[in-house]
């Protein structure tokens, strides 16, 4: 009963902030609609079946409590590549850190800009996916960031966006509790890459809708920042039209708790998803990558790789759905998760799921736990590489089949370069 | 180079005796070949020589180069100069064998105060010896073994053999599994790298790869000894006869 009580507290208290901020025309309307979603639902707790793994406890009290700043000088991921860079600090959008929000085919708009002007096709996003995205399961944090979010950007790809555009979350106060929203279009036949990096905030809420039409592409890569007691609750959640495609990657190490969902709804044939994430984690660590993919179209393709990487009481869970709906034949699903445990006090729980409707369907799932393969590791080392740099060598090929996912060359070695100095810092 | 004297092994979980007094003596240059049933222990003295963990040595000793070998880490053996051509090369999807063979040479020469080589002068010492070997280049592209048939797998251990240049080199049962194509392309490569300053161990179940790698002495090995040593003609005698005679002999 104490914790009912205080999750409802926590509930109350969130939602006199949301209430607090008004607002105008459009937003005030998304926000208000938000908030009804979220008192039906109630804030999630440990005792819902979805949060079975990861205690939500944090995620969800009105109290953000605090994350040492990371004074290192481990470069940021995306440093060398040519994008837009848009800069939050502590949640916060910053333009004087920013470049000029502009590129050919896209328009683009912070989202405080966007939420007191006419836009309709902002307004007619904003909200809209995350509030169909709660059957079967709700997902109260996202109605709670529609509710709350004051910073984000409204982006329309109306052709092929020709550079990524990058969203960077950099730190300030060692207490911030950010909420960011982030909306994006792409219509028929645009493409657009979007890449998040940074460690965001104490406590960062983000909720990233995107809606890719007819033979539209989006890529996404996100690589989620180092502060160690940081916490967590990430949102994508995808409509994909006839033809198109999106591959969304994310890597992740340190942060004290992660919960990254992502919802994909194919409603158009032929459109074809990736999710994949590759996760280090050594200690205080708990990471959730929660994925629910819908088949409601004819001969799409989806797949979910995930990799997590685990050392000393460091926690991984993966929830992982696949639902075929009825007549969507010729789907064809692929899911795998894998833990590699680097000793015996870290933990890897998995939770496949297929729920299928349709009888013409090729899906698979599979999911293994393990330590490193001895025999890999004599192999190595019997050509004279020396233990700590063989065990490098399979933590990095371990993970390699996720990044393998990355669509750009140069973003994957970017990323793959990343997890290889995380891996050679935490050597034992 | 190699000197093994009453080598007793156990297997570590077990308590199992493998070997049983194994004495061996390899000189520089030359080719020794060790046959024998299976079970014999001769696997079991390729793993031991090269360092792979669940072995307890009991008793005895193994001097590599005057170094006491056993006292050495598996990587510290190869940078000693072993190399142990594996029976069941390991599969490892996501390290690509270029990478493998430029991170193995480059270890083994840091560790021997070497300078390390430069991606290029690398990529020129791959062509010329996978050349030398009739190995495609394609071969180097792949992840490290996987998805390679048995040939590919074996002619890659000759490979990084040829590349890291070991001085002694042990060869277990090579040829199993090879069809007598690839067996022929495995042996030619055994023979280019034959030199003065090398000594191979060839480990076999059969007389056949012995027709193209011609030893200069064999031994039989027999419930974890050397029952039996001799040239090149026990090997046929072998193939002739069975293991049957020779145990009886000793029995």
């Amino acid at each position: 009963m104490a914790q009912a009580r205080s999750v409802a507290e926590a509930l109350d208290a969130r939602l006199a902030a949301a209430e607090a901020l008004g607002g105008s025309g459009w937003s005030r309307d998304a926000r208000s609609a938000a908030l009804s979603r979220l008192r039906r639902m109630g804030m999630p707790a440990r005792r819902d079946e979805y949060w079975r793994f990861t205690d939500p406890e944090r995620l969800v009290r009105p109290d953000p409590g605090s994350a040492d700043l990371l004074g290192d000088d481990v470069r940021m991921a995306f440093s060398s590549t040519d994008c837009t860079r848009l800069v939050f600090v502590d949640g916060a959008f910053r333009p004087d850190l920013s470049d000029r929000p502009a590129a050919e085919h896209l328009e683009i708009l912070p989202l405080q800009e966007a939420m007191s002007a006419d836009i309709h096709w902002a307004s007619a996003l904003y909200g809209r996916l995350e509030a169909a995205g709660h059957d079967p399961v709700a997902r109260p944090l996202a109605a709670l960031n529609t509710a709350l979010a004051k910073d984000g950007f409204v982006l329309r790809a109306t052709g092929r966006v020709p550079k990524p555009v990058c969203l960077t979350y950099l730190r300030e106060r060692d207490d911030a509790d950010a909420t960011v929203h982030v909306v994006a279009g792409i219509l028929e036949g645009g493409a657009l890459t979007l890449l998040e990096n940074g460690p965001g905030a104490a406590r960062m809420n983000i909720v990233m809708e995107v809606d890719v039409a007819k033979g539209a592409v989006f890529n996404h890569v996100r690589v989620q920042g180092r502060d160690h007691q940081r916490l967590t609750a990430a949102h994508v959640f995808a409509r994909l039209a006839a033809s198109s495609h999106m591959k969304s990657f994310t890597m992740t190490s340190n942060g004290a708790l992660t919960r990254n969902e992502t919802v994909v709804d194919m409603t158009g044939d032929g459109a074809r998803a990736t999710v994949a994430g590759a996760v280090v984690g050594d200690g205080e660590f708990l990471h959730d990558d929660t994925v629910f993919v819908t088949h409601g179209a004819e001969g799409c393709e989806s797949r979910q790789v995930f990799k997590k990487v685990l050392r000393n009481g460091a926690k991984g869970v993966f929830q992982g759905k696949i639902l075929v709906k009825e007549g969507a034949q010729k789907t064809d699903g692929y899911q795998i998760s894998q833990g590699l445990l680097l000793d015996e006090d870290s933990q890897f729980m998995a939770k496949p799921e297929l729920e299928i409707y349709a009888d013409d369907v090729a899906c698979s799932h599979g999911s293994t736990c393990g330590a490193l393969d001895p025999d890999a590791l004599f192999y190595l080392m019997a050509r004279g590489i020396p233990r700590d740099e063989a065990e490098s060598m399979l933590v990095l090929a371990f993970l390699a089949e996720a990044v393998e996912e990355i669509e750009d060359a140069e973003l994957a070695d970017d990323v793959r370069g990343r997890l290889e100095e995380w891996i050679v810092r935490h050597r034992r | 180079m190699l000197e093994i004297k009453n080598l007793h092994v156990e297997l570590e979980e077990e308590k199992t005796p493998i070997l049983k007094g194994v004495d061996l003596s390899v000189e520089a240059g030359s080719i020794h070949a060790i046959m024998g049933p299976n079970g014999s222990g001769k696997s079991t003295l390729s793993y031991v020589l090269a360092g792979r963990e669940g072995y307890v040595v009991t008793q005895g000793s193994i001097r590599f180069r005057g170094e006491d070998l056993l006292e050495l880490e598996p990587d510290e053996r190869a940078v000693a100069g072993l190399f142990l051509a594996f029976q069941y090369p390991v599969e490892i999807p996501g390290v690509g064998n270029m990478t493998f063979l430029r991170t193995a040479l480059n270890a083994i020469r840091k560790a021997r105060g070497e300078a390390e080589l430069s991606a290029a002068d690398f990529l020129k010492l791959v062509r010329a010896r996978a050349k030398q070997l009739e190995i495609g280049m394609e071969m180097l592209k792949r992840p490290l073994n996987t998805g390679f048939s048995g040939g590919e797998k074996k002619r890659n251990e000759i490979l990084q053999l040829a590349i890291l240049e070991p001085c002694l080199c042990v060869l277990d049962e090579t040829d199993s599994g090879l069809d007598i194509d690839a067996l022929k392309l495995v042996a030619e490569g055994v023979n280019i790298m034959r030199a003065d300053d090398r000594a191979f161990l060839v480990i076999t179940h059969y007389q056949r790869l012995l027709n193209h790698v011609v030893p200069d002495v064999v031994h039989v090995m027999a419930d974890g000894r050397i029952i039996e040593s001799g040239g090149a003609g026990l090997a046929l005698e072998v193939e002739t006869n069975g293991y049957v005679e020779l145990l009886k002999k000793v029995a």
